[in-house]
């Protein structure tokens, strides 16, 4: 596996405890001041304002936002598939210290599929319809590692065997639109880590399925993650998912971080008034309450976005200084940043 | 709007008997052969006026077939539903028409159900154009007006067409334009689905101000088990066209006696990461059967660790075996109930019961 054995231990952590904090483990993916614009008719769109982040050996990562949040098209520039001829990518990403915005076709190819790889939402649309699965996921070791035909397929085989799909020998030749939705889902988990990636980013996997599906799902990641010590980065809404893998946790609003800790301490004592109203609005499964506490408005319209903090129209805490000053990403405990003016406050209101 | 359905709040205003809906398919595979996918097969349960039944199932359960069975967009192939007394399915022209307007429906999609064409005012007035003594002519910009407020919409974008609205907001006039008609009973289909999250707590709150407030009945379909939990009175869990278990809300969740219940509950994600890992989980194999093929006897038994020989032979009846509300399940008394998730006490070793499900239903 191409898990680079090379770990440099942090000094403190030698004669420290052993534990494995965020913290002191080696930072192979470096996302600096992201930026991602589209060019549209009715004016620009940053969808993704200027985002910081870093994931270390074998996180677990989630960025937790709502749609047009930029959580998606973020990690979509990262990989190099932001197909839109309108859009603009700027800032930087370094994988292993080597900068991959704006980078040649070598080294995306290199990387992408190869070292960092990617399960999405939506399976049947990234499946190829008119190839079949086994084909699909054999094409990565023939592309990649210029297999045989026949190697190939066994590799295949194996793949969809750990996966857990059924039946492995006869379904290599069944085409996607045979398969459920979960089933689809895993033929694209086994595609992903088909070249033993370091990294594996899924974009939404579980939401297009039953909820008892979406177990599976997750299970079967995380397992994998396990296994092979994968990085990974989980892009969600859903509140629930991110407490049950996440490590860390970013939080993004209209195309901007707003919070970022470790997930325990966020779930705890949110640190900015849009995850501390985003948590308290989920309905709960073990009691029934007699009214939800609701986060008041919507989301802001990505060509007109609001002066200053761009969550303040919705914001409980509001002052007027956040009608002016854009709040910025500033650490406010340790391993905590909160892009928000009252952040201390925030947090000790629970 | 209308007090009436106020007063007799707790009558039963819809019975559904032995519902039944089949759905022919055809198969150009070497031979014609013919199909049917068993979509409702067999649902009888009881709505009162004033209280939200919520059915809960995964897709492929029957939950949206049987709604349009009930808007009557589709015959049903057997079984009766009394509405106010009357079999809905048994009603002259002149009745079905009354009938469409005493059942109404919020559907999943703000953005496809609503007419891009048509302005806010446009599509909340459009139904008093087919059933124009609702409210009459002059009266009816003051009642758009008066929905809009009620659905916490402004009043002075009546103009203003769909696409200028959010996802919520266009949600919220969906919902407006199911009260233009004053209706009994409205069927809510995955109502918040597609609303961002930090929304679906405003709409869901709605839906419950609007039932306090008029009366309403809800039929509340929906695959979230937790948004279901926080609407319903009764809930119903569906699997494969049948329901498997139903009772209060509070019985269901606290006291799931089906194993395919206790199943999807324990499957849901827990929003506390001090949980994690210390949950019971019940993993089930695989996906549903095919409903064009069910299983013989009871049809979760495919996938159920507590599955016997008696599972395969007979069906099980949707009735309490004392363990105070209706399951489904042969062996319902007899299933420690797994605790809905953060129930589990720190620490405390997983029931038996669930600790040989997880081991017999795991994927290897």
């Amino acid at each position: 596996m191409p898990v680079p054995d090379v770990t440099i231990p942090h000094p403190a952590t030698a004669a420290g405890p052993t534990t494995d904090t965020a913290a002191e483990r080696e930072r192979i993916l470096e996302v600096a001041d992201l930026h991602v614009d589209f060019a549209t008719a009715a004016g620009l769109v940053r969808a993704v304002d200027g985002i910081s982040y870093s994931l270390g050996t074998g996180e677990a990562l989630a960025i937790l936002g709502e749609s047009g949040s930029g959580k998606s098209v973020g990690v979509r520039a990262l990989m190099g598939i932001l197909r839109d001829p309108n859009s603009r990518v700027r800032g930087s990403v370094r994988f292993h210290g080597e900068e991959l915005v704006g980078a040649g076709d070598g080294l995306l190819r290199r990387t992408r599929g190869e070292r960092i790889a990617m399960v999405f939402q939506d399976a049947l649309s990234a499946l190829n319809p008119v190839m079949s699965v086994g084909d699909q996921i054999a094409e990565m070791f023939r592309t990649h590692r210029g297999m045989a035909w026949g190697d190939g397929r066994r590799r295949a085989i194996e793949l969809m065997e750990r996966v857990a799909i059924p039946d492995a020998r006869r379904r290599v030749d069944a085409y996607p639109h045979q398969f459920s939705g979960g089933m689809r889902q895993r033929v694209m988990i086994a595609m992903a880590i088909a070249l033993d990636p370091e990294v594996l980013i899924a974009d939404e996997p579980t939401t297009a399925l039953d909820v008892t599906v979406q177990a599976q799902i997750m299970e079967l990641i995380m397992e994998l993650r396990q296994e092979r010590r994968m990085s990974l980065i989980l892009i969600t809404h859903d509140v629930g998912v991110v407490a049950e893998v996440a490590e860390r946790l970013i939080v993004m609003y209209a195309g901007r971080i707003v919070e970022h800790g470790a997930t325990l301490d966020v779930y705890d004592a949110p640190g900015h008034p849009y995850t501390r109203g985003l948590l308290a609005s989920i309905p709960q499964l073990d009691q029934r309450t007699d009214r939800l506490d609701a986060i008041q408005g919507t989301p802001p319209d990505p060509l007109a976005m609001p002066p200053g903090c761009a969550f303040h129209p919705r914001c409980p805490f509001v002052e007027a200084v956040c009608r002016v000053d854009v709040p910025p990403l500033r650490a406010v405990q340790p391993d905590r940043d909160s892009a928000c003016h009252f952040a201390e406050a925030v947090i000790d209101a629970g | 709007m209308r007090a009436e359905p106020l007063a007799r709040r707790g009558e039963v205003l819809l019975r559904v008997e032995g519902l039944v809906k089949y759905f022919p398919v055809r198969r150009a595979l070497g031979l014609w052969t013919t199909e049917t996918v068993k979509a409702v097969d067999g649902l009888s349960f009881e709505l009162r006026r004033g209280e939200t039944l919520g059915l809960v199932g995964e897709s492929g359960c029957g939950k949206s077939t049987l709604a349009r069975v009930l808007m009557l967009l589709e015959p049903p192939t057997s079984g009766r539903a009394m509405f106010d007394g009357r079999d809905i399915f048994a009603l002259n022209r002149r009745e079905r028409f009354d009938l469409r307007r005493r059942i109404q429906v919020v559907f999943q999609d703000p953005y496809d159900s609503l007419h891009p064409r048509m302005t806010a005012e446009q599509l909340i007035s459009e139904p008093w154009e087919i059933h124009s003594d609702v409210v009459p002519r002059r009266e009816r910009p003051t009642r758009v007006r008066d929905l809009m407020e009620r659905v916490g919409l402004n009043p002075s974008r009546a103009r203003d067409y769909p696409h200028q609205f959010s996802g919520g907001q266009r949600q919220r006039i969906g919902i407006a334009r199911a009260l233009a008609l004053e209706p009994d009973l409205i069927i809510c289909d995955e109502p918040v689905s597609a609303l961002d999250v930090s929304i679906r707590a405003q709409v869901l709150n709605l839906f419950r101000t609007i039932q306090a407030d008029l009366g309403l009945t809800y039929i509340f379909i929906a695959h979230d088990l937790s948004i279901v939990r926080q609407v319903s009175d009764r809930v119903a869990v569906m699997y494969l066209g049948g329901i498997v278990e139903s009772g209060e809300q509070a019985a269901v969740y606290d006291h799931a006696s089906h194993p395919y219940t206790q199943a999807l509950l324990s499957a849901v994600p827990v929003s506390d990461p001090r949980q994690r890992g210390r949950r019971t989980r019940i993993l089930l194999a695989g996906d549903p059967p095919s409903p064009t093929n069910p299983p013989s006897g009871c049809r979760f038994r495919t996938r159920c660790w507590k599955a016997t020989q008696l599972c395969a032979d007979e069906v099980p009846a949707l009735v309490d075996r004392g363990q105070g509300h209706p399951a489904a399940c042969h062996y319902a008394s007899e299933l420690p109930s797994v605790a809905s998730a953060p129930n589990v006490e720190p620490g405390a070793p997983p029931g038996p019961s669930a600790a040989a499900g997880r081991q017999a239903s795991r994927p290897t």
